[in-house]
């Protein structure tokens, strides 16, 4: 949703602050973290090291990395801006992406570290026929990590002529480039160890300056958040901003789309690739339960954080200069930091939002790798015969593929409508991959087929659903503005692929007559629950 | 710098064919299968409440504006607080299973743990040596 939103307002002419200052602060970023990564990947010797940092993060460590991984430059500036211009409903979205987690600590994160070694393919196709379950783990995190990589890199064309004042597609273009050029190199250099300091700085930065923003917009209003809602209801002059409706409430079909919107996102989060392999970065799976916790925590005091911003921007600046600001409703962080620092608190800023962009796309990229060269390359194409070298090999060689392919497609997408790209990775996530990691763990009579059925099924519901969707065609805002085949009213297949994905589940298997491996099943359960089997720490 | 044991088995996780004896009597056992049901007896239902709490604020966002619109003090409404409280929930929750699995699960996991370990790094040192 970022990147839409972000582009949305792409005509912007120059940024408020002090684009030299912005760019000379988010270089220090990146020359702090390369010189991290490459200390960091000095260790790197064997594929575990390359994919999962040897295991050897700590609970705390991973938590504040999954933090960085999750909230993406949508998160600060697009819930800002969302709750400065529409008010609640802003805050509703942001809701679903924080009890999301429970999800992913209560039902995901412990069996799939004990199941698991470096892929989400790992855990789906424990107890099944490995190729075709792989095959289908690799597709799907495939297309779930390019529909968010891309979402990302276009929303950083976005924010290039919003903070630095460059409004030549050329300039975005160059920009973007170079987004992309360091995320290769971070990823190619630093491996799972490297991408995840680079996260767990931009998750201290990125909380911490908003945490910074957020007491003093509450000192403003003498420590009182009521007193903060009174003054935001005074400046917009709107007492509906304190209540739901002005985004999502306009129609019954709104309406319905929020919901569906809703559930691909409290069910998606726990089924994103780049989530799920955070929980191999750690030693054990009580420390992957620890990770989750920190997240939860710093992921909830987030999102509060991002209310009390929002509100504050509408007090301080008011929705109508945020509107006809570059950059739109995204703009209403970097305004309020210029508002309240200076040039100097929204350099900080900007250098963040940049640096949520290098650190999201980096855990995406690895994902993504990882998924080709551990589940198609080592376990379908070598049969399992390939040596750890070859594999990493493989994962390098595809980090820098899927890098130029984010490039030129970022580039491609800068200034489409793209906004719906990030919600529809949560709705693929939760409708190809959820049902399937829930019935491995906890249903006995899952078959192959089950899986395939509610893979595939889901994965093409949810697509199918979107191009016939009025994102794609028939409104106003659409990518093909001209045409018009949208036969699906909602912009979010959610309501209808996830329900259908686990009914193809549950058919596929009671269908099929040849039962899977029982000596597979105990197995897998005894080392889900107990960690009997799981996968080691690197000794370093 | 840990360079004494690079792990050359193929990375695929089907490998090690460990001793299927030992883990069917252990998944049989009563022990095991008392975990099983209190992980389960947590995790289930925590997950569908919490999932319902969530389901039934975003249909009344939705569907029901003006009970969110209800004043509480000021002009904190109860759409403000459901919403904290949504985040409250979620910590609590959070908090609720970390303490339920130091005490119930992790001890019981620990102690099966312990005592297979050993069995099955007996039957499959050969596929299985690398292990540190």
């Amino acid at each position: 949703m970022s990147a839409a939103i972000l582009v949305q307002a792409s005509t912007a002419s120059t940024s408020p602050g002090d684009p030299i200052l912005n760019i000379a602060i988010f270089g220090a970023f990146v020359a702090v973290t390369m010189v991290i990564v490459f200390r960091a990947s000095r260790n790197n010797k064997t594929a575990s090291d390359y994919y999962a940092a040897g295991r050897s993060f700590t609970g705390g460590q991973n938590g504040s990395a999954i933090a960085g991984d999750y909230l993406s430059a949508a998160s600060f500036l697009g819930i800002v801006g969302a709750i400065a211009i529409n008010g609640y409903d802003g805050f509703l979205y942001s809701i679903g992406f924080l009890v999301a987690w429970v999800v992913a600590l209560l039902v995901v994160a412990e069996l799939l570290r004990n199941t698991g070694k470096f892929t989400m393919g790992d855990v789906l196709a424990f107890r099944l026929r490995q190729r075709p379950v792989r095959i289908a783990a690799a597709i799907s995190t495939l297309v779930v990590s390019f529909f968010y990589l891309l979402a990302q890199m276009a929303g950083a064309g976005g924010l290039v002529s919003l903070l630095l004042g460059i409004d030549e597609r050329i300039g975005q273009s160059v920009v973007i480039a170079v987004v992309g050029a360091l995320m290769i190199l971070y990823v190619l250099v630093g491996g799972m160890k490297g991408t995840t300091w680079v996260q767990i700085i931009k998750a201290v930065l990125l909380i911490a300056g908003a945490g910074v923003m957020t007491v003093w917009v509450l000192a403003i209003n003498g420590f009182s958040f009521p007193a903060l809602l009174d003054a935001a209801v005074a400046t917009t002059g709107n007492p509906a901003i304190l209540e739901p409706g002005l985004q999502y409430g306009l129609s019954d079909v709104t309406r319905l789309d929020f919901l569906s919107l809703g559930l691909a996102l409290v069910l998606g989060t726990a089924a994103l690739p780049h989530v799920l392999m955070r929980f191999y970065t750690v030693p054990t799976a009580k420390e992957a339960r620890k990770s989750v916790v920190w997240a939860i925590w710093l992921i909830g005091i987030f999102y509060v954080f991002t209310l009390v911003l929002g509100y504050g921007a509408a007090a301080l600046i008011g929705p109508e200069a945020i509107a006809a600001a570059p950059g739109g409703a995204n703009s209403a962080a970097p305004l309020l930091a210029f508002e309240l620092g200076g040039p100097v608190l929204l350099g900080i800023i900007s250098a963040v939002a940049f640096a949520t962009i290098l650190a999201v796309v980096a855990g995406l990229t690895i994902t993504a790798a990882a998924s080709f060269s551990h589940d198609v390359y080592a376990s379908v194409i070598k049969k399992g015969k390939a040596s750890p070298q070859q594999e990493v090999k493989v994962a390098r060689i595809t980090v820098v593929v899927i890098g130029l392919v984010a490039i030129v497609g970022g580039i491609g997408a800068n200034g489409q409508n793209v906004a719906f790209l990030v919600a529809l990775a949560f709705a693929v996530a939760a409708s190809a991959n959820l049902p399937t990691i829930v019935y491995s763990l906890f249903w006995k009579g899952f078959t192959t087929r089950g899986a395939l059925w509610s893979m595939y099924g889901g994965l093409t519901t949810a697509i199918v659903l979107i191009a016939l969707s009025p994102v794609v065609s028939g409104g106003e805002r659409s990518m093909i503005p001209g045409a018009d085949f949208a036969i699906f009213p909602l912009s979010n297949p959610g309501i209808v692929s996830i329900p259908l994905a686990f009914l193809l589940g549950w058919l596929g298997s009671v269908l099929e007559r040849r039962r899977e491996s029982s000596d597979k099943q105990t197995e897998m359960e005894v080392r889900s629950l107990t960690g009997v089997g799981a996968e080691k720490a690197t000794a370093h | 710098m840990g360079s004494a044991a690079p792990d050359d088995r193929p990375d695929v996780a089907s490998d090690a064919e460990p001793d299927i004896e030992a883990l069917r009597t252990v998944q049989n056992s009563p022990r095991f299968r008392a975990l099983k049901r209190r992980h389960r007896l947590f995790v289930l239902p925590a997950t569908g409440l919490c999932l319902a709490w969530y389901l039934a604020y975003v249909l009344t966002a939705g569907y029901a504006p003006q009970v969110f619109a209800t004043p509480v003090a000021g002009s904190m409404n109860l759409g403000m607080v459901w919403g904290l409280a949504q985040v409250a929930t979620t910590f609590a929750v959070t908090m609720l299973y970390v303490w339920y699995a130091n005490k119930h699960l992790d001890p019981a996991a620990a102690e099966i743990r312990a005592e297979l370990e050993p069995v099955l790094a007996g039957a499959g040192a050969g596929a299985n040596g690398a292990r540190a």
